[in-house]
């Protein structure tokens, strides 16, 4: 969900891209983080703890807490609450720790 | 390798003061900061400040971070600034690692100022992994600084400064508040806070906390329950609340990682958040030329981190050689702006912390 109208604040944006989660085509805007992009998009879980599949979102938002940790064009443990979103990212939610391809 | 003379940590309103007063005495200063943007958590707090004139009081959060790194512009000269860059290591023989952009690059500089922040405390409750359960400082990026809404309604927990004031934020984004709850039995923030909120209609629950968080994919509903006078909880005083988003606003740890690793002397104090750096008047702490300012110093607020910044720098450029015939005065002036923040009955428990640290 997007914040349309605000008291106080105008938020600069970035033009619209598009990218795809899990295969999916999703709409955000250019340099936001993954996971603000997602969010607005209704995504929540990001991904899965390794050792008993719980869900899990984002905790910290700036990087610290490692509970945000997605596959991005390829790369693992991405942290989404910092990476920028870039037009034609292809974004996936990883499957336990992570392989270099 | 690269060289420079003074490297600042962290581009938050400690740092940024810290390279403006190194770089006007003429250092020449490198910042690194992990955000693509300066300001540390100042970007994100649209409310206006409280405080005094000294501090920036009643400008908003954001415009003293322009208002500082307009400031830091004019020594340009002097300053290298590289944002997106993470300091991932300190080294006893004085060499930073830094990881810019996927590559890694190495640099020695002949002091060091670590103004790194804090990071949020966290909760033990059942559930407390469920996404929705954010913290505070989060919340806020997400709403002030992309636009995006955290959820439909929020359960947030703890009613200090930053609990109140997120809240308030929250509801001006248009987003519902259900009430603001904490296990400590007085509202920890200014009251001028809490009665604006409780005028909106939202109520601030003293000696609750959370018992178990309800959902499967994310968070739907919270258990709480009431605490007593030894801040144990009372089975039978349980009440639900519907939400979606919980906003955990319980404190912050300073965020010293960089302190451990080269080796500074370290010392648990609880009143300023946890581990902090043992460090002299000038900031300076056991390692020569590794100085300290702002929350990894100790959690306080922006005010005192940019006092603190404004001393770091000012000492750190003396010992190169850097120094003005107003060094005498200015380091006083930095120190009673510091013991008057740090006054009355609010200031209380830092000067308990500092006191058990400050050699
Ligand atoms: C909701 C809220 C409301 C607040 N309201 C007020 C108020 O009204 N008045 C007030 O005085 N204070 C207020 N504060 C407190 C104030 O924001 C902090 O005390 C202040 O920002 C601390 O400044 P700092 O420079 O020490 O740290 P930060 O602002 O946290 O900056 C640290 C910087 O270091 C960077 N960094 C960290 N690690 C690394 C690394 N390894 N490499 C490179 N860069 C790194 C970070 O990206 C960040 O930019 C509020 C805080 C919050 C959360």
């Amino acid at each position: 969900m997007r914040i349309e109208e605000h008291p106080i604040l105008s938020f600069k944006k970035g033009p619209k891209v598009r990218f795809t989660f899990d295969g999916k085509t999703y709409e955000g805007y250019e340099d936001e983080p993954i996971a603000a992009a997602l969010h607005a998009a209704g995504v929540r879980t990001l991904g899965h703890s390794h050792k008993l599949g719980r869900p899990r979102g984002f905790y910290c938002a700036i990087g610290n807490c490692s509970s945000c940790l997605m596959v991005v064009n390829g790369e693992p443990n991405v942290r989404v609450c910092v990476e920028k979103l870039k037009d034609g990212m292809v974004v996936e939610t990883q499957k336990g720790k992570g392989d270099l391809r | 390798m690269k060289k420079t003379e003074i490297v600042v940590v962290g581009g938050g309103p400690a740092g940024l003061s810290a390279a403006i007063n190194a770089a006007s005495l003429g250092a020449k200063v490198t910042v690194f900061d992990r955000n693509s943007q300066l300001g540390g958590q100042l970007v994100k707090q649209t409310h206006m400040f409280f405080g005094s004139q000294k501090q920036y009081a009643s400008i908003r959060g954001v415009d003293i971070a322009d208002i500082l790194t307009n400031e830091l512009m004019k020594y340009k000269d002097n300053i290298e600034i590289h944002t997106d860059s993470t300091v991932i290591g300190m080294y006893e023989d004085g060499m930073l690692t830094v990881e810019q952009d996927g590559k890694y690059m190495k640099i020695k500089p002949q002091s060091v100022i670590v103004t790194t922040g804090a990071s949020e405390k966290f909760l033990t409750f059942p559930n407390n992994d469920l996404p929705g359960i954010y913290g505070a400082g989060a919340v806020q990026t997400l709403m002030n600084v992309y636009g995006v809404a955290p959820g439909d309604s929020v359960l947030m927990i703890g009613a200090g400064n930053i609990g109140l004031i997120v809240s308030y934020q929250l509801m001006q984004a248009g987003i519902k508040v259900k009430a603001i709850i904490d296990a400590a039995p007085k509202i920890g923030g200014y009251l001028v806070h809490a009665s604006k909120i409780r005028r909106m209609g939202v109520p601030i629950m003293t000696s609750y906390t959370v018992k178990y968080a309800h959902g499967t994919e994310k968070l739907e509903k919270v258990t709480i329950w009431r605490l007593d006078e030894k801040w144990q909880p009372m089975p039978g005083t349980e009440l639900d609340i519907e939400a979606d988003v919980m906003c955990i606003s319980v404190g912050l740890s300073p965020l010293a990682e960089l302190l451990w690793q080269i080796g500074c002397d370290m010392k648990f104090v609880p009143e300023l958040g946890g581990h902090v750096p043992v460090r002299n008047e000038e900031l300076e702490t056991s390692m020569k030329g590794i100085y300290v300012a702002g929350d990894v110093a100790g959690v306080e607020e922006a005010s005192a981190a940019m006092v603190e910044g404004r001393l770091a720098g000012l000492c750190a450029a003396k010992n190169l050689g850097y120094t003005s015939d107003q060094f005498d005065a200015l380091k006083a002036d930095y120190l009673d702006q510091l013991n008057a923040l740090r006054s009355g009955p609010v200031g209380e428990k830092i000067r308990k912390g500092l006191d058990q640290l400050v050699g």
